[in-house]
């Protein structure tokens, strides 16, 4: 039998928090464990603080609370770089409560915006006041313990950051694949690249042998060979209904340069 | 079984009830209150045709928690006319051929709210946009958008 | 409505167009409900005290149930109910037993064999769904995994598991007596014989789920006078409220079932799968039931379209006119019969497509597999028939040369014209569908092939029903089974009854269903190995025929190249071992003799040919 506990704060929630307790984000995922009778919780565990969902600067970084939905994201004029991400999460329902903190432990073929939040090399802020670069966080989230306070990324330049989500169906269909890269360039080269992939593994994860092969390269067809070649290396794909891990892998270094090189997608 | 009590406004009159730990908006509006306009179609956020309007933006109501509706304004198609007078996208979803089954219809109207609401004037993209959350599996989509789009007109007429 | 174009120069006197409604497009009756929300669809009727069923389902595609432990069920909070399958009166149907069509196979609640993923065992009534789900949860079914078939062909094979012991060879028995639903019109052989080029197929397409946007589902509740009311989402009311009273062994006169407003069917809602559980529920609490899918049981459970796969050969002459098609067609009716077996009686009825073929044969098969039982969907036993014809028009097309539009007319049925199932063809219309289409599409066709009309050209010669072969006793290559075999060595009573088995040991089809399911490898293009999971690939052709195009309109057809026959099939050799008896080695086709009962040709198929015997 499912109970729910609701708390002012978030810290007080953390502390409430069991083996049996799901934390409630905007719920598009508890719920639907919800609804269809998942028995690995029995009491939902959720703050009332508005607070959660502020977006603000802070120093050079953005600092996105945990409970900030898409629709927040897309609205606030702080992460207008983030707004193209934000969008291609779900249909405009999904969007207005779907949660960055949420999206954080989204599951396959989930996490399009935490894929952006990795190649922007984001800082995870926790209940405790702790913080944790977000590739660590990713590699321990399903046995993190505490809650998700807000997570931080600087502001990149331009036209650095870009992102792109495949998908079968547009708008709002699922990845097959999201591709999310920062391209930090000094005198016209690239140098010291991120680049994130989601839906190609258990979690969002980085392409780091691209990243290195991009390394002082120029943006253009004949720079990004070499890091197209080694596109997949370190990712790990699964097969599911929307594409076999076969299918991701070939289609990959294709997406990907379409993300580098600026190419309309079809 | 624990009932927590909870209230707000259902197109436009206040309403308090208890529900059940882990119910959902669903739910409540439909066996709880009786609104029976919302409609099952998933319980999983993929089809729409439960959409509400939570102050006035569109919400999955079978993936919102009822609590988290504590305080807030709900809307649904059953508040959409005013008395015996249609909405103007209801007259537009009638005349245009915008419903066969009926099933995703209250949702769709719902997320076309919100959409001219906002933005009185929406292209056909955007309309695609704002109805991509629902599923149609009878009508193919383009009678709906034409419906929306004559609606927009009209709802324009009416406020110059 | 933009989207329609009514061609009113069509067939103009055909049609009276002073009609007020017919021919208009009509505002639905029912829209206003559909625009307020408050159209009646089975789950909007409020019930005070109402209860929610939930079932427990196989995880496996094929197991035997060795116990039910629903003892925690019971105990578990606001649980009312707990039904076994012992508890359904008569727990054995099949739909169309309302026709008298087909034999009693399926379980409202199986306790013996699962025999799909997703097949009911237990059902649980409960205060809440959400209690329903909890107690289904800490359900215990001990189940003994079999080896399963998801495989049509593989269903065939002789060493196949048994998918139901109602039907041992895992195929529908029509008329008790036949294994195949057949159609001969004229002499396919003669017709190959005097062909230009022969060109075959292999078309296969995937099951199609209906998805209709509401799940299906049912509520019942006790009314006065003992009987039960029960609101339904079902395409076909009284198909079930009579299989509902079957069931349940009660008098339709205590049913008063309510339908109608239906939200999405498609086909997928007449299976009547929730009506009996609810109706059942209801008279076991002596409350209000709702039983229904969630969006996961309607895509996994709920019965799709089925899959389809379908052998064709055509006889061509060098002009386009085809002389002569051959149907080899496998229905996937998953585990249990539903609709497929009708499905099946309709196709055939279909074939060979609007076209008019003086030679037509075809052995269609309703086969049994480990799969979702299908059911209906939108124009089903034709669609996917058709799918694989016109696939199939265009490779001739292409072996010929031909514009596919002009090839089309060209074979076009016309009013008057015979049909392969022996009724004469009216208010045909493909040729002006044809012109419509390559007018819309911009297609050329040349003058000769738009001056067509489907008016026209018919009758005549092309009313007559052709000489039809037959075998020696003067009959189209029927079968008729002396018998029909149960457990491996055993015979059978004469309706062909099988008492479910208990036996731990799968059921084997009879050994001699073997040799006449060797695919023919000179006929399908592609060679069957071993009976290993994968179906190997069908062959491809080489060199892949030269794209056509588009000839300017009145451009005649210049030379036609002569046929050159696909290199004969490259052998797939996936890595499974060879199968034990191999299919003999295909010959060049050399049809000779006319079809004579028990003559075995190579080239010929063993499907069409007739030489199997029980
Ligand atoms: C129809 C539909 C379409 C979708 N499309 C997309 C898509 O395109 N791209 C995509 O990425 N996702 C998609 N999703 C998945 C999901 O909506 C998003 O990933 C969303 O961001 C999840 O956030 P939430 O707030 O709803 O999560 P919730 O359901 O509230 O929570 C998800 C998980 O995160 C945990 N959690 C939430 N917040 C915190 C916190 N602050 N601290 C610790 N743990 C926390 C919860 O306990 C839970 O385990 C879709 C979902 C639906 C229903
Ligand atoms: S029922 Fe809520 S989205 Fe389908
Ligand atoms: S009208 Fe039937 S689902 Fe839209």
């Amino acid at each position: 039998m499912l109970t729910v506990e609701t708390f002012d704060t978030l810290v007080q929630a953390a502390s409430a928090m069991t083996p049996q307790s799901r934390y409630l984000g905007g719920g598009t995922l508890v719920m639907r464990g919800v609804n269809y009778g998942d028995q690995s919780f029995q009491r939902i565990v959720r703050v009332k603080d508005r607070s959660l969902r502020e977006i603000r600067s802070e120093g050079g970084r953005i600092v996105i609370g945990a409970g900030a939905t898409m629709a927040n994201v897309m609205a606030a004029s702080e992460t207008a770089f983030l707004a193209n991400v934000a969008r291609q999460v779900g249909g405009p329902a999904v969007r207005n409560m779907a949660t960055v903190g949420g999206n954080l432990f989204a599951e396959h073929p989930y996490g399009d915006f935490t894929t952006a939040l990795l190649a922007l090399d984001a800082t995870v802020r926790l209940s405790d006041g702790s913080e944790q670069p977000i590739e660590s966080f990713l590699s321990s989230r399903s046995s993190m313990r505490g809650l998700v306070a807000s997570v931080s990324v600087p502001r990149p330049m331009g036209d650095e950051f870009r992102f792109r989500k495949v998908s079968r169906v547009k708008p709002k269909g699922v990845s097959v694949m999201s591709i999310a890269v920062w391209l930090p360039r000094q005198g016209g080269r690239i140098s010291q690249a991120r680049i994130a992939f989601g839906a190609m593994g258990a979690t969002p994860l980085r392409a780091k042998s691209a990243e290195q092969a991009l390394d002082g390269v120029n943006l253009d067809a004949q720079g990004i060979e070499r890091a197209l070649s080694v596109a997949t290396t370190g990712l790990n794909p699964t097969d599911d209904s929307l594409a076999s891990a076969w299918y991701r892998n070939e289609v990959a270094p294709v997406h990907l340069r379409r993300v580098l090189l600026g190419e309309e997608s079809r | 079984m624990v009932k927590t009590p909870i209230r707000f406004t259902l197109n436009g009159s206040e309403t308090a009830l208890f529900v059940d730990g882990g119910a959902n908006l669903l739910d409540t509006l439909r066996r709880g209150v009786g609104d029976l306009s919302p409609k099952y179609g998933c319980g999983q956020g993929t089809c729409g045709t439960c959409t509400v309007l939570i102050d006035g933006e569109p919400h999955l109501s079978c993936l919102t928690l009822a609590e988290t509706a504590e305080g807030r304004s709900i809307e649904t198609t059953n508040g959409l006319a005013n008395g015996a007078e249609l909405h103007p996208l209801q007259k537009a979803f009638m005349e245009n051929f915008g419903a066969q089954c009926g099933y995703c219809t209250p949702g769709m109207l719902m997320a076309a709210k919100a959409l001219l609401s906002k933005n009185p004037n929406p292209s056909r993209e955007e309309i695609v946009e704002a109805i991509s959350g629902n599923i149609c599996r009878c009508t193919g989509y383009e009678p709906i958008i034409d419906a929306i789009m004559i609606a927009a007109g009209q709802l324009r007429g009416r406020v110059a | 409505m933009s989207s329609i174009e009514f061609r009113k120069d069509l067939f103009a006197d055909e049609r009276d167009d002073t009609l007020k409604e017919i021919g208009k497009p009509t505002i639905r009756q029912d829209i206003l409900g559909h625009v307020t929300g408050r159209s009646p669809y089975f789950d909007d009727h409020l019930f005070d005290g109402l209860l929610h069923m939930r079932c427990v389902r196989s995880p496996h595609h094929h197991a035997r149930i060795r116990s039910i432990d629903t003892s925690a069920a019971d105990r578990m909070p606001g649980v009312r109910r707990v039904i076994r399958p012992e508890d359904v009166p008569n727990n054995l149907n099949t739909l169309l037993s309302l026709i008298n069509f087909g034999k009693d196979d399926e379980a409202l609640l199986q306790g013996k064999k699962v025999a799909y993923v997703g097949e009911p065992v237990v059902a649980i009534i409960a205060e809440t769904e959400r209690q329903a789900r909890d107690a289904v949860a800490v359900v215990r079914v001990d189940y003994e995994v079999l080896p399963h078939v998801l495989d049509v062909e593989e269903a065939l094979e002789p060493n196949a598991p048994v998918v139901s012991e109602t039907y041992p060879n895992n195929t529908f028995d029509y008329h008790d007596l036949y294994d195949h639903q057949k159609l001969r019109f004229g002499d396919v052989d003669k017709g190959f014989a005097e062909a230009d080029h022969i060109v075959e197929g292999r078309y296969q397409m995937s099951p199609i789920e209906q998805a209709p946007t509401e799940t299906c589902g049912a509520i019942a509740a006790p009314e006065t006078n003992n009987r039960f009311v029960c609101y339904t989402s079902t395409q076909a009311l009284f198909f079930s409220l009579g299989t509902t009273a079957k069931l349940l062994n009660m008098p339709s006169s205590q049913l008063h079932f309510i339908g109608g407003t239906v939200g999405g069917g498609f086909g997928g809602k007449v299976d009547s799968l929730h009506e009996p559980l609810a109706v059942l529920g209801s008279k076991l609490t002596g409350a209000p039931v709702k039983f229904t899918f969630d969006r996961a049981e309607e895509m996994q459970v709920g019965a799709p379209r089925g899959a389809e796969r379908w052998f064709i050969k055509d006889g061509v002459m060098n002009d386009g006119r085809i002389v002569a098609r051959q149907f080899t067609g496998f229905f996937d009716s998953g585990a249990y019969t539903r609709l497929s077996s009708y499905a099946i009686i309709k196709g055939t009825g279909h074939l060979p497509g609007p076209y008019s073929i003086p030679n037509v044969a075809s052995n269609v098969y309703c086969v049994y597999t480990n799969r979702t039982p299908a059911t209906a969907m939108r124009g089903f036993g034709i669609t996917g028939v058709d799918f694989s014809i016109e696939c199939h028009m265009d490779k001739v097309a292409e072996t010929v040369r031909m514009n596919p539009i002009e090839l089309r007319i060209l074979n076009s049925y016309r009013d008057g014209d015979m049909k392969a199932h022996r009724r004469l063809a009216k208010n045909t219309a493909l040729i002006e569908c044809c012109q419509v289409a390559a007018g819309k599409a911009k297609w050329p066709i040349s003058a000769d092939a738009a001056a067509q009309s489907s008016l026209q050209g018919g009758g005549g010669d092309r009313a007559i029903i052709p000489e039809t072969v037959t075998d020696q006793a003067g009959r189209i290559g029927e079968r008729r089974r002396s018998k029909i075999p149960t457990a491996p060595g055993e015979g059978a009573t004469s309706k062909g009854r099988v008492a479910a088995g208990s036996s731990v040991a799968p059921i084997v089809a009879v050994p001699p269903q073997r040799d006449d399911m060797v695919i023919d490898p000179s006929r399908t293009g592609h060679r069957k190995a071993g009976a290993g999971p994968a179906v190997p690939p069908v062959q491809a052709t080489p060199q892949a025929p030269p794209r056509y195009t588009p000839p300017t309109p009145a451009a005649p057809v210049q030379t036609i190249p002569s046929y050159t026959p696909p290199p004969a099939a490259p052998v797939v050799q996936p890595s499974q071992p060879a199968p034990a008896v191999q299919p003999p080695a295909p010959e060049p086709y050399q049809p000779s003799e006319p079809f004579q009962k028990g003559i075995k040709r190579p080239g010929v198929s063993r499907f069409i040919s007739g030489t199997r015997r029980r």
